[in-house]
């Protein structure tokens, strides 16, 4: 048709213009010759963008909150309650940043794990694993700086406990602690630093984390498992791939979109809840524990003996977490088998054991 | 896009209109429901931030010596005194007995709690009555032509 | 340690001018004066050993002008000059007076005290005080069991205990208040140790039921050591004391609990039992030591039931609202001619528990109707006031239900929440103001009451519809979700379906 062959030219056009000047013509080329490989295991490609969306969902209702939002002890608390009462859809905005918030750190996890189960950390994508880890770290610390922010009850005495853990490391802990708090206690200057750290620290880091680890997955393109792309050298599998634009990225904003269904339905029917004003005098509510995702260390460190050896038993249980947290960044150096396309069922044993260990380690603290 | 013209094959291309149709009404109008809340959202409301951690209780000359005033602290109600010799005193007004609002007293120059008949002095202390404790004391600073009250840090 | 200033003393020779420092600032009197004197010159002996020189034997001792000076503040100078009205010191004695007036004090508090180091060692009964003691206030305020029962402790032999050393012996139970008040009823001497300590006690007691009945022979009654005990008294703010509020029920108990006991007094002894139902006994047991117990009502010292006319003064000294109202109240005039009682008419006397509103009106458990017939003015008086309660109740709890709806959906009503506070404290004047039994005193405050709950009421259910509309919203964008979504899916398929080009 006229109109469309019109639109076509004009798109053309426009594309030229843009090409002229930012060199866009290679990128569109890209684009066009990208593909996703398609197999059984598909399906955990998508959680890369979903934590993608979910965290651009973060970064526009975050930026939406700070318009009200103050980082103040005396004003955080009745600023948000501010923002959930007074402001139109305040609720919603609040809720959203909160809700996606967990979902985001869910899908961070899923996406994880399903690399480390498909070995798609292996040769050559080292560095995309790593900035991957990196990146979670980062997306656990959002969690906690913001967890603080509304500066009601449950979250100042959680915050004062996962301060307090890091204070168990010899001879840096004080300092690393105070260097949290902005201080000896929790107080009005540990809300400060957690409100850098949040809106600009972290989202500082994962904006150059980010655009590395996501250059590397478009440079290296997706990984096959190593069992597929055996299957497929062996012939009893045809190689099968799907354009990335527009059918992958369409299968991805099914998928956001149902994301956004989600966040709005939680939102509305559940609204996060501002909890009481946090009081550094009261003392500390019953039950008191950190966001789910914190929940397996936690409980870890409540059944350590005081005592290991000769470490504190808190210091042990970190130690430990941190060396296991080290090992798990290296594994694309120490998973050799994996590297040279073979089975390495070490590794997805270890993967397993991890899973069920915050599995269970997450049940027995919701149990009691 | 060569396969787009509708006389090649009728059918599937009034599927593919309707397909187009639902996907761009879809996404404008699911674009529509986000971006008015948050255009909403953007306009801030009538209804001025207050903080509870601090509040502006009265105006300086507002009270004579030797007279009390209930106002409001967050979601509870505080009382601020000015003393005989001038002084400024807040509290809770919260009764420690069954949570009545205490009233300053001149007569007896005491907080006073009209369900009870509890008593408390110019310290927030219980001094009679059923009140099992004493009341929350708040701190009083005049800020130019404003009593501020603030939560005691 | 401050030095007490000279007090002579008449008949006691060896002590008649000396300075004795005193470790608690206090100046004894005479009966302790002696002991801190016999110590000083025991002491004295002790650690100076063979004299020399002037130093030999307690006479010499005295006789020296340092003992003799009056004022003490000037001993330091004296030993520094070494010189005193002319005498002069060895220079080897002032070590020596070093020694006496440092390294013995410490000594005064290990007074020998025969009576408890010879008690110890019997049994029994006979041990018990000596070895009781130690904790007692008495011991801690440096009082010994010669300060009680006279004697001699300085003395090892049984001569310690003869009459002509002043020994009182223990006393017998009729014998046992004036014992005590020896001490307890001199003010000047009480001063000397605790001058907000009163001492009325024993004349109180001679008023009370207790001391009346003990003038008349009865020494079943309670003494002074019934409810202190003997050998191990406490300090009424000990937790250990059996006077401490806490325990005042139970030691009441122990006699006013036990039918044997109480057999041929013709009262009952279920008062304690029913007294820990009471709404006193939970409040007390939850810390509030101001809470009444037995004594808050019945007097200590002066134990006697309050009479019929002067239960509402008694109860009226906490409840004062609840005795003004009931002054002034029809029911002050009415019950006082009928001969009840004021306030236990209603709430009884010990098992005082906690007040509802069924009480009030003309139902089952309704006090009212015990006195007051359908037809006559305070029946219908009690049927208003009750009908009154139970209107602003149904109001505040749907009103409270409401806005707790709200709040579970996540709509923030705090404010409402608030509000709705003010109503509740209508209903608790309310409440009080039932004691004016005028059906229009109450009224007045749950109308007022009533307007408030329908008003918090009224935010609440706005609130319940501002969370339909949101779901309404969230359905809203739903279905546009669904439709982009149906048409992804669609547009997925066709692109699909199509050959790759």
């Amino acid at each position: 048709m006229s109109t469309q062959a019109t639109q076509v030219a004009q798109r053309s056009r426009l594309l030229a213009w843009l090409d002229e000047r930012f060199g866009t013509g290679s990128v569109e080329e890209f684009i066009r010759h990208k593909t996703v490989p398609q197999h059984r295991h598909s399906l955990w490609y998508y959680f890369g963008g979903m934590t993608l969306f979910l965290f651009t969902i973060q970064v526009l209702t975050g930026i939406l909150l700070l318009l009200y939002y103050r980082p103040t002890p005396n004003d955080a608390f009745e600023s948000v309650q501010y923002i959930m009462t007074q402001v139109r859809f305040g609720w919603l905005i609040r809720s959203v940043h909160s809700w996606s918030a967990n979902l985001m750190i869910f899908a961070v996890f899923v996406h994880m794990f399903s690399v480390f189960f498909l070995k798609a950390y292996r040769k050559p994508r080292e560095l995309t694993w790593i900035s991957g880890m990196l990146l979670l770290f980062i997306v656990l610390g959002f969690g906690f700086s913001g967890y603080l922010l509304p500066w009601n009850t449950l979250a100042f005495f959680a915050t004062k406990v996962g301060t307090e853990m890091a204070g168990s490391i010899p001879f840096i802990g004080k300092w690393i602690l105070i260097f949290l708090r902005g201080g000896e206690e929790v107080t009005g200057a540990t809300l400060t630093r957690f409100f850098g750290f949040h809106v600009a620290v972290l989202p500082g880091l994962a904006t150059v984390l980010l655009a590395t680890h996501l250059l590397l997955v478009q440079h290296l393109g997706m990984s096959v498992p190593p069992g597929v792309e055996r299957r497929i050298a062996e012939g009893k599998e045809p190689a099968r791939s799907m354009p990335f634009f527009p059918t992958f990225l369409l299968h991805d904003l099914m998928g956001w979109y149902a994301a956004l269904g989600v966040l709005g339905a939680l939102a509305a029917i559940f609204p996060w809840e501002l909890g009481t004003k946090a009081d550094a005098f009261a003392s500390a509510p019953a039950g008191i524990r950190p966001e789910w995702y914190f929940v397996f260390m936690f409980q870890t460190l409540k059944f350590l003996p005081p005592k290991i050896l000769f470490l504190e038993g808190e210091f042990a249980g970190l130690l430990g977490f941190g060396l296991a947290a080290a090992v798990w960044i290296a594994v694309p150096f120490i998973d050799r088998r994996a590297g040279f396309g073979r089975v390495s069922r070490f590794f997805t044993g270890l993967g397993v054991f991890a899973l069920g260990y915050i599995a269970v380690m997450s049940a027995l603290a919701y149990w009691h | 896009m060569p396969n787009l013209d509708p006389a090649q094959t009728d059918s599937p291309a009034r599927g593919r209109r309707w397909a187009n149709l639902l996907l761009g009404g879809g996404v404008l109008a699911s674009i529509g429901s986000f971006l008015y809340p948050a255009l909403r959202y953007i306009i801030p409301p009538a209804v001025a931030e207050s903080t509870s951690r601090s509040v502006i209780a009265a105006k300086a000359g507002e009270l004579k010596p030797n007279t009390g005033k209930i106002f409001k602290f967050g979601s509870k109600p505080g009382i601020l005194i000015r003393t005989r010799e001038g002084g400024y005193k807040a509290f809770s007004a919260v009764c420690t007995h069954l949570n009545c609002t205490v009233q300053y007293r001149d007569d007896t120059r005491q907080i006073w709690c009209a369900c009870h008949n509890g008593t408390y002095d110019l310290e927030g202390r219980n001094v009679s009555g059923p009140p099992p404790r004493p009341l929350e004391e708040f701190t009083v600073n005049v800020q130019g032509e404003d009593i501020v009250v603030a939560r005691k840090a | 340690m401050k030095l007490c200033p000279t007090v002579v003393f008449a008949g006691h020779a060896e002590c008649s001018t000396i300075s004795v420092p005193s470790q608690s600032g206090v100046c004894y009197d005479h009966r302790r004066r002696i002991d801190d004197c016999r110590l000083t010159i025991d002491d004295w002996k002790r650690r100076v050993g063979k004299p020399r020189g002037p130093l030999n034997g307690p006479s010499t001792i005295l006789n020296m002008p340092f003992f003799q000076s009056s004022i003490v503040n000037r001993q330091s100078s004296i030993l520094l000059s070494g010189q005193w009205s002319g005498y002069h010191w060895p220079r080897t004695a002032l070590p020596l007076l070093f020694t006496l007036l440092f390294a013995a004090a410490p000594g005064w508090t290990a007074t020998k005290d025969s009576c408890a180091t010879c008690h110890a060692t019997l049994d029994g009964d006979l041990a018990q005080p000596a070895k009781a003691f130690d904790a007692d206030i008495h011991h801690q305020a440096g009082l010994s069991c010669a300060d009680c029962h006279g004697g001699n402790p300085n003395d090892d032999s049984m001569d310690a205990m003869s009459p002509a050393r002043g020994f009182r012996g223990v006393p017998k139970r009729n014998q046992i208040p004036e014992f005590c008040a020896r001490c307890h009823a001199d003010e000047n001497y009480i001063r000397g140790f605790n001058p907000k300590l009163r001492t009325d006690q024993l004349s109180q007691y001679v008023t009370s039921v207790h001391g009346k009945r003990l003038k008349q022979g009865d020494v079943k009654v309670a003494t002074c050591i019934d409810c202190h005990s003997v050998h191990n008294i406490f300090a009424v703010a000990d937790t250990r004391a059996p006077v401490y509020p806490t325990n005042v029920a139970s030691t009441c108990a122990r006699c006013h609990a036990d039918s044997h006991t109480m057999e041929g007094y013709k009262i009952p002894t279920d008062q304690v039992a029913k007294y820990q139902k009471s709404v006193h006994a939970q409040v007390l047991a939850q810390g509030d030591t101001s809470a009444p117990t037995c004594t808050t009502c019945h007097g200590n010292h002066g134990a006697t039931p309050p009479g019929l006319s002067s239960v509402a003064n008694v109860c009226g000294t906490c409840h004062v609202f609840f005795a003004q109202l009931f002054d002034k109240s029809p029911h002050k005039a009415a019950f006082a001619s009928m001969g009840l009682p004021g306030c236990v008419q209603c709430h009884s006397n010990h098992e005082i528990v906690h007040p509802v509103d069924d009480w009030v009106g003309v139902g089952e458990k309704a006090v009212c109707v015990n006195c007051h017939a359908q037809g006559d003015k305070g029946y219908v008086a009690a049927q208003t006031m009750s009908e009154d309660l139970a209107k602003l109740k149904d109001s505040y709890h749907r009103a409270e239900d409401v806005l707790n709806q709200a709040e579970r959906s996540g709509m923030e009503v705090s404010s409402a929440k608030l509000e709705l506070g003010d109503a509740n404290e209508d209903l608790i004047k309310a409440r009080v103001n039932v004691h004016a039994f005028r059906a229009e005193a109450v009224e007045k405050l749950t109308d007022q009451g009533v307007g408030i709950s329908q008003k918090a009421e009224q935010a609440g259910v706005l609130a319940l519809k501002e969370r339909d509309a949101r779901r309404k919203g969230l359905g809203l964008s739903l279905i546009f979700i669904v439709a982009a979504i149906a048409g992804l899916y669609l547009k997925v398929r066709d692109i699909e379906s199509r050959p790759q080009s």
